[in-house]
């Protein structure tokens, strides 16, 4: 029953719980305590990343099949059960988010000095929850882990935020957990109609045409804000600008994934009619996204918010490849939502090397970076042209299947996705032009160092994998291939007996 | 031999990016000068057996995408077309890192210079041999980060930034188009092979999308997106403000190679552009308008640099309008002469201006022609060919594009024509405006600068001499080949003209006095141009003075940037600010927000009701209880 020979995906998810509460246990004087927390989460990390490169390697790329699954029965007699396992759709984002996980804690390693266990702790409880959200195949398992996300990022924010964190942090988890409660109903709703919440089976049980549009809307409700789309996008800015560098990251590189994961895994495949009817809506909203945000991108002064409000630019791109409904579409989709896990998280990691040293993110304290950081300002540019969608860089091969396969639906959408490349280029070439070129004027950045031995760690995977991805994606491509294929055919399928019942 | 021209420049500029800090200044320039002679070898080499041996060849490199039937690799396509702008550019390419050598001696990053430079010779190189259209738009979009880089590698100077940011932002809007116009032809040819397009269009002519026919509009797509890099008419603004970059860049990138990117994909469309007649009547209208719109600016202009960027943007229309009328080879002819002679006027001018103490203003020169003898000749042959005399490289392509235009017999022919005629008169005016402006006359420069003259060092005159031979005879050596009677041996299949365009025919069978008639408008805007500056200097002033609002017109370029300001840039910054403080500010994060004051005002409401006075609760019941029980009364009887 499962590729691994022993319970994979379960481990992979409580591990990190495991160092948590190692860390939990140490005792000692202040200093100790930090190193040891740091220490600990770093291997405890490092170990279920590697542990994650066995699904990449024993994943069976030929079939859509889910694959290292595990079942223990649960409440049977209520059809809940703890079913976990991956498809190609999600097999990626557990290995995104275990190996987020070791270049955050990595990347948190001077900046956080206060509370250094509990913070290590948080992040290690925050990575059970990402991976358990995508391996779980029963929807009661899947929404525990999702909203069990909220909470440890709820405290990264909250505690080891900026200024004005506890506005940030509400302002998140309120918005989040708004959308959620809908959710939940709908969970229920399914739950009643089909005796069970286990996801495959719901997949293949065909939900009243009457009754989709609500759980669709209901299910929207929750992913949109996750995305998240226009206009319920404004908690995404205030919540990156004041979390901490890595808690950036994860926000941007995985979190931001969860809704379009929403899409893909359930409104797709349980609600086709619902989710063809209302495609126009997404479009509209991943259009005006587009524009809307790229623009109000242009016109940020801080440099995290701008990386935020590029991030529902590319989200809306996202949505748009979600909503085609056709291969190419679907996997530009999936591949954007890696790309951009890596390049943005890489991004906001930028952001944080700077602010490491200078202590603001304001765009206008800066000016002239590049000639002082020569190896920092060559990162810097290297993932402003990924985000700018450079080919050869991770994010065109996304960005180009989106707009192929978005043309074929509808050409002034795939317009408004292409709209992206050039207000893209804007500001993220203005960002590039006042940070890191230009005439230094403020004496103190001229002893700025460069980056250190550290930050070479931290930077060089994120390099590495947006070049790979970008001159070589089929590896990654071939992942979903299988499964998106399936997807694509059962969508069109349950359409098409809509239709002669129509008839 | 195939890879080795692709990618000895990649390798030099990682060694020199890379490692230039460890094996120091001089070992990188000379090592990515080394590689680029390399590729220079081996691009003559597959010239040889590409071209003139006809045996055309795709080297295979591996998958790039594969989903769903949309299927890409990376290859290295070598028919004519790509042999000989590979031949080219690594040749061109070579001199001018050569001659960079000299020219960057005093700059404080030489190995970063380097870099870029043979980044953009690889990139370049990507884009003429890729074998489908995304690995094109790889190059394409590659080509375009190299001269981002390039012309703020002064990234100190606001002026550069600001320049560089244009150039890459205005390339992007032309980008836009040409990848709606790729995605348009994987939706009609479900490829977006170049073989497998071309084999398949004669099945799709009668494709419609949105009520327009397909290839038509593919055609006008991509053509627009060649419009962004090629600088044509409308989205041309980038090019005079590319000239902030060092002068060797200009040359390479801003004059011989990356601008013809457009007029190179025009031609490697060929088989698909044949079917689209009115996207090619845009392609001869543009162009032709360009070459026309270009020249008059070219002659008020003042900066050494920007005179030669217009007269580039001017040539590029000729390209343009000659593969308009159907006539790619000839397009490719002054592709290729015009690569010679303006990459020579480049480098010769950044000879002036490292003589006049990196002085570009050509009020400020003059009679310095007998301090940089070299510098003078060398200015000479290239305007020479430029203009079009007899026997220079511009002569034979030139007078092949009127000819074509004229032997087109259409209204948009005879109007590229015309538009020909005239810019060719306004060339030579120009570059003989420039000629004695720069050298001849007093000197206008001051005691200290006129001190300073000095011929430049050799290793940038041999790379100015050997682009002086290229400008003589680039042109009566090919002639043949290009568009004479090899031609069709030569192309081989990689240029195709449809069964009915019978224009590589026509264009030798035009009246006497078309070929002709370049030449003598050249040497009449020669006439003038020593009349206005050598015989009466005066009468220049007096003419701008007297017409002053067609003089400022000119000067600013027609207004197009000022336009372009307001009607995209500014309001572009006014919306962002309007969306960001209104619309997400006030209104989205009002509502939520107004939503916690309302509940935060309701439960201190709430809260004062909770008094804790038995008698006020009474009361309430009282209240309560007399409502309840009237409402029973009356309402349920």
């Amino acid at each position: 029953m499962n590729a691994a020979g022993f319970p994979l995906l379960s481990l992979l998810t409580f591990l990190p719980l495991v160092g948590a509460a190692i860390i939990m246990f140490v005792r000692g004087d202040d200093a100790v305590v930090a190193r040891n927390a740091r220490w600990t989460a770093l291997w405890t990390s490092l170990v279920t990343f590697v542990l994650s490169l066995i699904l990449w390697a024993r994943f069976d790329r030929g079939t859509a099949e889910f694959q290292f699954v595990e079942r223990v029965s649960w409440l049977p007699e209520f059809g809940v059960g703890y079913h976990m396992g991956v498809d190609g759709v999600s097999v990626l984002f557990v290995l995104l988010s275990t190996a987020l996980t070791p270049i955050c804690i990595l990347a948190s390693w001077e900046a956080i000095t206060t509370r250094v266990r509990e913070y290590m702790v948080a992040f290690l409880v925050l990575e059970t929850m990402m991976v358990g959200m995508f391996a779980a195949l029963d929807m009661l398992v899947f929404y525990v882990f999702f909203e069990g996300v909220l909470i440890p990022m709820f405290l990264i924010i909250g505690v080891w935020g900026g200024a004005r964190r506890v506005y940030a942090a509400y302002k998140f988890f309120l918005y989040t957990l708004l959308g959620s409660v809908l959710m939940l109903l709908a969970i229920l709703y399914l739950w009643r109609e089909a005796g069970t919440t286990d996801i495959p089976t719901l997949h293949r049980h065909a939900v009243p045409v009457a009754a989709q549009a609500w759980i669709f809307f209901a299910f929207l409700a929750s992913f949109a804000v996750k995305v998240p789309m226009w206009p319920v996008h404004t908690w995404l800015p205030d919540a990156h600008v004041e979390a901490p560098t890595a808690g950036s990251v994860i926000l941007a590189g995985v979190l931001l994934k969860m809704g379009a994961y929403g899409f893909i895994r359930f409104s797709l495949p349980i609600l086709p009619e619902a989710s063809a009817q209302f495609a126009p809506l997404i479009f509209v909203l991943s259009v005006v996204a587009v524009a809307y945000t790229s623009l109000v991108a242009l016109a940020q002064e801080d440099m995290k918010k701008l990386i935020a409000y590029s991030s529902v630019a590319h989200m809306g791109i996202v949505t748009i490849g979600i909503f085609t409904f056709n291969q190419q579409g679907l996997s530009g989709a999936l591949f954007t939502m890696l790309a951009h896990g890596v390049v943005s998280g890489a991004l906001f990691l930028c952001v944080g090397v700077l602010y490491d040293r200078v202590h603001s993110r304001e765009i206008a304290r800066y000016g002239g970076v590049a000639g002082i950081m020569p190896s920092y300002g060559l990162v810097f540019l290297f993932f402003t042209m990924a985000s700018v969608g450079l080919p050869g860089l991770a994010n065109f091969v996304g960005e180009f299947l989106v707009i192929v396969g978005a043309w074929k639906v509808n050409p002034w959408v795939a317009a408004g996705a292409a709209l992206s490349m050039i207000l893209g280029a804007c500001y993220m070439l203005l960002l590039y032009r006042r940070v890191a070129f230009g005439r230094v004027t403020r004496e103190d950045l001229r002893g700025l160092l460069d980056l250190s031995p550290r930050e070479y760690a931290v930077f060089l995977p994120l390099v590495l994998a947006t070049l790979w991805m970008g001159v070589y994606p089929q590896p990654v491509l071939a992942v979903f291939e299988a499964s998106v294929a399936a997807l694509v055919q059962r969508h069109e399928a349950a359409l098409n007996a809509a239709r002669l019942a129509g008839l | 031999m195939f890879v080795g021209a692709v990618f000895f420049p990649l390798l030099g500029a990682t060694i020199s990016g890379f490692f230039g800090r460890w094996i120091g200044s001089r070992a990188a320039q000379w090592s990515s000068v080394g590689c680029m002679v390399l590729a220079a070898v081996c691009g003559a080499l597959a010239f040889a057996e590409v071209a003139m041996d006809s045996r055309p060849a795709t080297v295979g490199l591996g998958t790039w995408i594969d989903v769903g039937g949309f299927e890409l690799a990376w290859a290295l396509r070598y028919d004519t077309l790509a042999a000989v702008m590979v031949a080219m550019v690594t040749l061109i390419s070579t001199l001018i890192h050569l001659y960079s050598v000299g020219y960057m001696s005093h700059d404080a990053t030489p190995p970063r210079f380097f870099a870029y430079l043979s980044l953009f010779t690889f990139m370049m190189l990507m884009l003429v041999t890729a074998d489908n259209l995304a690995q094109l738009f790889f190059g394409w979009e590659g080509v375009g980060l190299a001269s981002y880089l390039l012309i703020g590698y002064w990234y100190d100077r606001d002026s550069a930034n600001a320049a560089a940011m244009k150039a890459f932002i205005v390339n992007r809007v032309g980008d836009f188009f040409f990848m709606l116009g790729v995605a348009l032809v994987f939706l009609t040819f479900d490829s977006i092979d170049f073989s497998e397009i071309f084999a398949a269009v004669p099945q799709h002519t009668g494709d419609t999308f949105l009520g327009l026919n397909s290839i038509e509009l593919i055609g006008v797509l991509l053509f627009l997106g060649a419009c962004g890099k090629s600088a044509q008419l409308g989205l041309h603004t980038w090019l005079p403000d590319a000239m902030e970059g060092p002068t060797p860049v200009s040359a390479l990138i801003h004059a011989a190679t990356m601008v013809t990117a457009g007029v190179f994909l025009v031609c490697r469309m060929s088989p698909l552009m044949e079917f689209a007649p009115n996207a090619l009547t845009l392609v001869t209208f543009v162009g032709a308008s360009t070459a026309l719109f270009a020249a008059t600016i070219g002659c008020v202009q003042n900066d050494i640099k920007r005179i030669i960027a217009y007269s580039t943007c001017s040539q590029l229309g000729y390209m343009f309008f000659a593969a308009g009328v159907g006539a790619y080879q000839v397009a490719m002819f002054h592709l290729f002469t015009h690569a010679f002679f303006k990459a020579l006027l480049f480098l010769g001018a950044g000879s002036v201006i490292h003589a006049m103490s990196d002085e570009q203003d050509i009020r400020r020169m003059g009679g310095i022609w007998s301090k940089i003898p070299v510098t003078y000749a060398v200015m000479w042959i290239g305007s020479l060919a430029l203009a079009g005399i007899p026997f220079f490289a511009g002569y034979y392509s030139k007078d092949a594009i009127l000819e074509a235009a004229f032997a087109a017999h259409s209204l948009v022919g005879g109007y590229a024509f015309i538009c020909g005629i005239l810019a060719a008169f306004l060339t030579a005016f120009y570059s003989w405006r420039l000629l004695i402006l720069t050298f001849h006359g007093e000197p206008r420069a001051d005691e200290h600068t006129m001190g300073h003259i000095h011929e430049s060092p050799v290793v940038m005159l041999a790379p100015l001499l050997l682009l002086a031979v290229g400008a003589v005879l680039a042109g009566y050596l090919f002639y043949d080949f290009f568009v004479g009677e090899h031609e069709h041996a030569f192309w081989a299949g990689s240029i195709v003209n449809a069964a009915h365009n019978h224009i590589m025919h026509d264009m030798h069978e035009v009246p006497a006095w078309v070929p002709l008639a370049p030449t003598v408008v050249a040497v009449l805007g020669i006439a003038l141009a020593y009349f206005l500056y050598m015989v009466a200097p005066g009468l220049p002033a007096r003419l701008a003075a007297a017409v002053p609002a067609l003089y400022r017109f000119l000067l600013n370029k027609w207004y197009f940037d000022e336009l372009y300001d307001r009607i995209f840039v500014g309001p572009a910054r006014r919306l962002a600010a309007v969306f960001w403080k209104i619309g997400d500010v006030r209104i989205i994060d009002g509502m939520p927000n107004g939503a916690a004051s309302l509940a935060a005002g309701a439960s201190r409401g709430a809260v004062r009701i909770q008094t804790g006075r038995v008698a006020n609760y009474a009361f309430a019941m009282i209240i309560g209880l007399v409502f309840f029980v009237s409402l029973f009364m009356l309402g349920l009887r």
